[in-house]
């Protein structure tokens, strides 16, 4: 790994002013993504700008209408949360089922949503649950934030701070690890909200995570496994790799939302 | 270079190291406690697991610098002198390593798992909070075993 400067800022302004005076600076939250690729050599930032040390830059709010999460929140301290295991119950499942322990230690949800991995659960949970992302500057629906491969609407230097989840009558998680890795291989985030209108959000299965759009419109007329019998999700888009196919994919999204409605709570 | 201060095994130590020093290399390098072990590259095999504060964390993919002021445990923490931690002889007794390699991290999540769930965690529960930690050797049913039987006696 190269070295680099180290900064562990207190503030977010502070971190902010200490990436944009950097050559070529990254932020870091837990650090299971980024050190490992720099390990690899795949990434050699000039500085490391440290979150960890900002002053409330973790925490869980439960409120009547929304769980928000602050960004710097680790995978256990959502996987360990009784208040979010009371309303968004496959929210609590999904953090439990990210990496191993240490990495739940360790990794963090707006680190998380920032890195945008194709196969990382968050993106899922946030377009399944309808998220609004909070960041330094604004607030960015989760429809609008996940826009590509690693790719994301943050602008350079921009820090998410805190992640927003409406509660949902109804909410369930499944995903088919791959079984080397325990990244999902496709996963499925699924909320039903008071109306009856359904959200599905996909993660694994494409360079980005995505909405089922013909999954919601079936399941929103009819919450059942039946309503989607019919509906054949096209491969068309869907990532081929050495773990699977474009059709294989395609088929694991019906399954898993079948197994979805079921689980539903 | 910066200095760096924290407590490993109750003892202060400080030591002067670069930005991109691991955790695991102040541990073995600087400290000379090579009993974490190094499995791969790739923040995969579980083999550097340390308590950090408390937490079970993999000091492969750790800062040394952002450990400034932490409390740190490894392998050689636990037993007192020659008496062996319940895990460890937990571990002995049940044959629950072949090689070795992966021993010290095994047993530090296995500490960590029974600190957190109870002295009658499930084998469910050990064996899907094991999934950070690779043995190629054991099988794991051995492991399992001692867990359960270290978690008797911690």
């Amino acid at each position: 790994m190269e070295n680099f400067n180290y900064h562990r800022p207190a503030t977010t302004a502070a971190a902010v002013a200490m990436l944009k005076k950097a050559k070529d600076g990254k932020y870091m939250a837990g650090g299971h993504t980024l050190l490992p690729t720099m390990k690899q050599g795949l990434a050699a930032p000039t500085d490391i700008v440290d979150l960890t040390a900002i002053k409330d830059f973790s925490g869980i709010k439960v409120s009547k209408t929304a769980v928000s999460i602050k960004a710097g929140t680790t995978h256990m301290e959502v996987a360990t949360s009784k208040d979010i295991k009371k309303v968004i119950p496959a929210l609590w499942e999904m953090a439990g089922k990210i990496g191993g322990v240490h990495v739940r230690n360790k990794g963090t949800i707006g680190g998380s949503i920032a890195n945008a991995d194709p196969a990382a659960d968050y993106p899922s949970a946030c377009l399944g649950l309808g998220a609004t992302i909070e960041t330094n500057k604004r607030k960015i629906e989760a429809d609008k934030f996940f826009t590509g491969m690693f790719e994301t609407a943050l602008k350079d230097g921009e820090i998410i701070t805190a992640v927003h989840f409406p509660i949902p009558k109804k909410s369930a998680h499944q995903k088919f690890p791959n079984p080397a890795s325990r990244y999902a291989l496709t996963g499925v985030f699924m909320s039903q909200d008071a109306k009856g209108k359904v959200r599905v959000g996909v993660t694994g299965a494409a360079a980005s995570a995505f909405r089922a759009t013909d999954l919601e419109a079936a399941l929103s007329k009819d919450f059942s496994a039946k309503a989607i019998a019919g509906v054949k999700i096209k491969p068309n888009g869907l990532l081929t790799d050495m773990h699977a196919t474009a059709a294989y994919r395609a088929h694991l999204i019906s399954v898993l939302a079948g197994r979805a409605v079921a689980a539903a709570k | 270079m910066s200095a760096v201060k924290m407590k490993i095994n109750g003892k202060a130590v400080s030591g002067e190291v670069e930005s991109r020093t691991l955790l695991v290399e102040f541990i073995r390098e600087h400290q000379g406690l090579t009993g974490t072990h190094v499995g791969c590259d790739t923040s995969q095999c579980g083999a550097c697991v340390v308590h950090v504060n408390g937490k079970a964390i993999k000091s492969c993919t750790t800062l040394a610098v952002a450990c400034e002021g932490a409390d740190v445990t490894t392998i050689e923490g636990l037993a007192k002198g020659t008496d062996l931690h319940a895990m460890q002889a937990a571990f002995k007794e049940h044959h629950g390593l072949q090689c070795g390699f992966c021993t010290p991290g095994m047993i530090m999540s296995a500490i960590d798992i029974v600190k957190r769930n109870g002295k009658n965690v499930s084998e469910d529960v050990i064996r899907r909070e094991l999934s950070g930690n690779i043995c190629r050797c054991t099988g794991y049913h051995n492991i399992v075993k001692a867990v359960q039987a270290g978690a008797q006696n911690m």
